[in-house]
């Protein structure tokens, strides 16, 4: 059974749609990231789950509840770390970590046991009896980590969790993260860093204006673009005839696809080859044309490719695109209760 | 609010995140007590400046031959408790803009009603420790000192008047949109309704038109019953008011504030609904 079914979500804030028919399924005990620019619905997709939020319409299905209809259940068994961590500044992190204990209705036995272990595991010993008002940003992400993972979730939810964060730690959470899922925990993590997506998740889904555009492992997802990218000059730089006279040599060989002038980078060339040995193929036809190669860089296609090719645009591009539209204000009234 | 839960350890459950909650707004108030400090400190000045204004008043112009510092006691105290209970709302409309809010909304609390309960625990133990100091002061000034069974009048009115101003004040903090706008409304509704009631001066005291005011002011159902409080044997079937629009005993006036509370919390009680759901 899928430890989170969403069914034709959707959403609207005034005339600006945020999902729309949106289907998502992700295992038990799995690492799943969402990946997708600012604006593109992930935010409003956790909202939804973790029951701050009703979708106009569609289903919510949290390991077997029925959010929509029994919040409350879904609550105890769901671990919720939003993006703006909001904390009380004048409580120490062991008391705001003694108040979610209460919330969640711990024995407070329990509920300090499982402080002390996760202070352990965070790393926050040297600073927890301190202020919330005097934490740092990666501080604040830890210990409201804490507090999401206090009541033993089955199913945790972390909305961009290392967005801003320090190396140190952003390790720390990554870490703790696999521990989770080693551990039986399931994991829901958005997140418009490639990177991380390509590290931690065992599997994803690309959101762009609300819909889901492709699903499946990283390396699937990586698979299914097919051939490696590869860059080739045959001078440090070239003109634009010679440039022609290479393509025209490359384009009929088998296994070679999309070739491309790259002007900008002094007419070298960038192609998709289908297997290894179409390089050695490469190599000859141009020796044999006069034209031998000066330089090859070879690479996997990187989850950039993927983005690009489900959307039409790359990551950044469509994160440019967006920052104009939002409204940050309206976004903030909605958020407020 | 929702409905009462009846499964196993509901009450345990309702006890604990209530207490949890009110555990957090005394925490805040202990480590930033500038909020208590200027609480006291203001009607704490009112009465010796206000008390020392009409001092060498005639006497006999107040009724009863009271003199004028044991006359301004009941209104100080009333308003020390009506100042801190308007506050009430602030604690919840800082926790919306921030965001704290949704961390609550996040757990299974086994009811939301913890919330609302938590704020009008915390702010009639405010109110009412701060009405205490202002009580002991007046009384070191010579301003008298409520026997027992007035110390128990005192009290009953007091939270009866605080009950149905924190009503109103967490209404507010869930309607208005920020802080801003909560904290003008609570400045500009603070001394009008002080100065429009039998705190400062008597009814006889005023034009007709602000007559009707006092007498329609839900301040001054609670200065009188505590005026009468300090003045001497407890009759409560006494006529402590003469409105314009007829006689009021002290029972009525409880009687006026009792409805006053519960109309107030049955009128948020969608708004607290909708926002909490």
């Amino acid at each position: 059974m899928a430890m989170i079914e969403l069914r034709q979500l959707s959403k609207a804030y005034g005339a600006v749609t945020a999902l729309s028919n949106l289907d998502l399924s992700v295992p038990e005990a799995c690492l799943y990231g969402l990946l997708g620019p600012n604006g593109a619905g992930k935010t409003t997709t956790l909202r939804i789950l973790a029951t701050l939020l009703a979708p106009d319409s569609g289903s919510v299905v949290v390991d077997g509840v029925d959010a929509l209809q029994h919040p409350r259940e879904v609550r105890r068994l769901l671990g919720y770390v939003a993006q703006e961590v909001a904390i009380d500044k004048i409580l120490s992190g062991r008391e705001l970590l003694q108040l979610q204990g209460d919330l969640y209705h711990l024995k407070r036995s329990d509920r300090d046991h499982r402080i002390d272990d996760l202070i352990d595991r965070l790393g926050m010993e040297a600073w927890i009896d301190r202020r919330c008002g005097t934490y740092s940003g990666g501080m604040r992400r830890r210990l409201d980590l804490a507090a999401g993972l206090l009541h033993r979730p089955r199913l945790l939810v972390l909305d961009e969790p290392t967005v801003g964060l320090d190396i140190e730690s952003r390790s720390a959470i990554w870490q703790l993260l696999n521990q989770l899922v080693e551990a039986g925990t399931s994991v829901l993590l958005s997140s418009h860093y490639l990177e991380e997506i390509e590290v931690l998740a065992d599997r994803m889904a690309i959101i762009d204006a609300g819909m889901v555009i492709a699903e499946g492992t990283p390396a699937d997802l990586k698979q299914r673009l097919g051939g490696d990218r590869v860059t080739l000059r045959v001078r440090e730089f070239s003109d634009a005839q010679e440039a022609a006279r290479v393509r025209s040599v490359l384009e009929p060989i088998e296994g070679v696809r999309e070739v491309v002038i790259n002007r900008a980078q002094g007419f070298s060339l960038n192609l998709v080859i289908e297997g290894e040995s179409v390089i050695g193929r490469l190599r000859d036809s141009l020796e044999g044309a006069g034209l031998p190669v000066f330089a090859l860089a070879q690479s996997r296609p990187s989850l950039d490719d993927v983005y690009l090719q489900a959307t039409g645009r790359t990551l950044m591009d469509a994160e440019l695109a967006i920052a104009g539209q939002r409204d940050l204000k309206q976004e903030k009234r909605q958020s407020m209760r | 609010m929702p409905p009462p839960a009846q499964a196993p350890g509901a009450l345990a459950e309702l006890t604990q995140e209530t207490l949890a909650l009110t555990r957090r707004l005394f925490l805040q108030l202990i480590r930033r007590p500038s909020t208590l400090v200027a609480g006291v400190l203001q009607p704490l000045i009112w009465l010796i400046l206000f008390g020392a204004l009409f001092a060498n008043a005639p006497e006999g112009l107040l009724p009863g031959g009271m003199s004028y510092g044991r006359f301004l006691g009941a209104g100080v105290i009333v308003f020390t408790a009506f100042s801190a209970a308007l506050n009430a709302g602030l604690p919840v409309m800082f926790d919306r803009e921030f965001g704290f809010l949704n961390r609550l909304l996040v757990a299974p609390l086994r009811s939301r009603s913890s919330i609302v309960l938590s704020s009008v625990i915390y702010i009639t133990a405010l109110s009412l420790v701060q009405s205490l100091a202002i009580m002991m002061t007046a009384s070191l000034l010579g301003y008298g000192w409520p026997g027992a069974a007035g110390l128990v009048l005192v009290m009953v009115t007091l939270l009866l008047l605080v009950f149905a101003v924190t009503a109103l004040s967490l209404g507010l903090a869930f309607a208005l949109p920020g802080h801003i706008e909560l904290i003008a409304v609570i400045f500009v509704a603070n001394l009008p309704l002080l100065f429009a009631s039998t705190a400062l001066a008597p009814l006889s005291f005023m034009p007709p038109w602000l007559g009707w005011l006092a007498a329609l002011n839900p301040l001054t159902f609670a200065i009188e019953p505590i005026r009468a409080a300090y003045s001497g044997p407890l009759d409560l079937s006494a006529v402590l008011l003469e409105a314009p629009y007829g006689n009021l005993t002290g029972e009525t006036c409880l009687l006026i504030l009792l409805v006053l509370t519960i109309g107030l919390f049955l009128l948020i009680r969608p708004l607290l609904n909708r926002k909490l759901s």
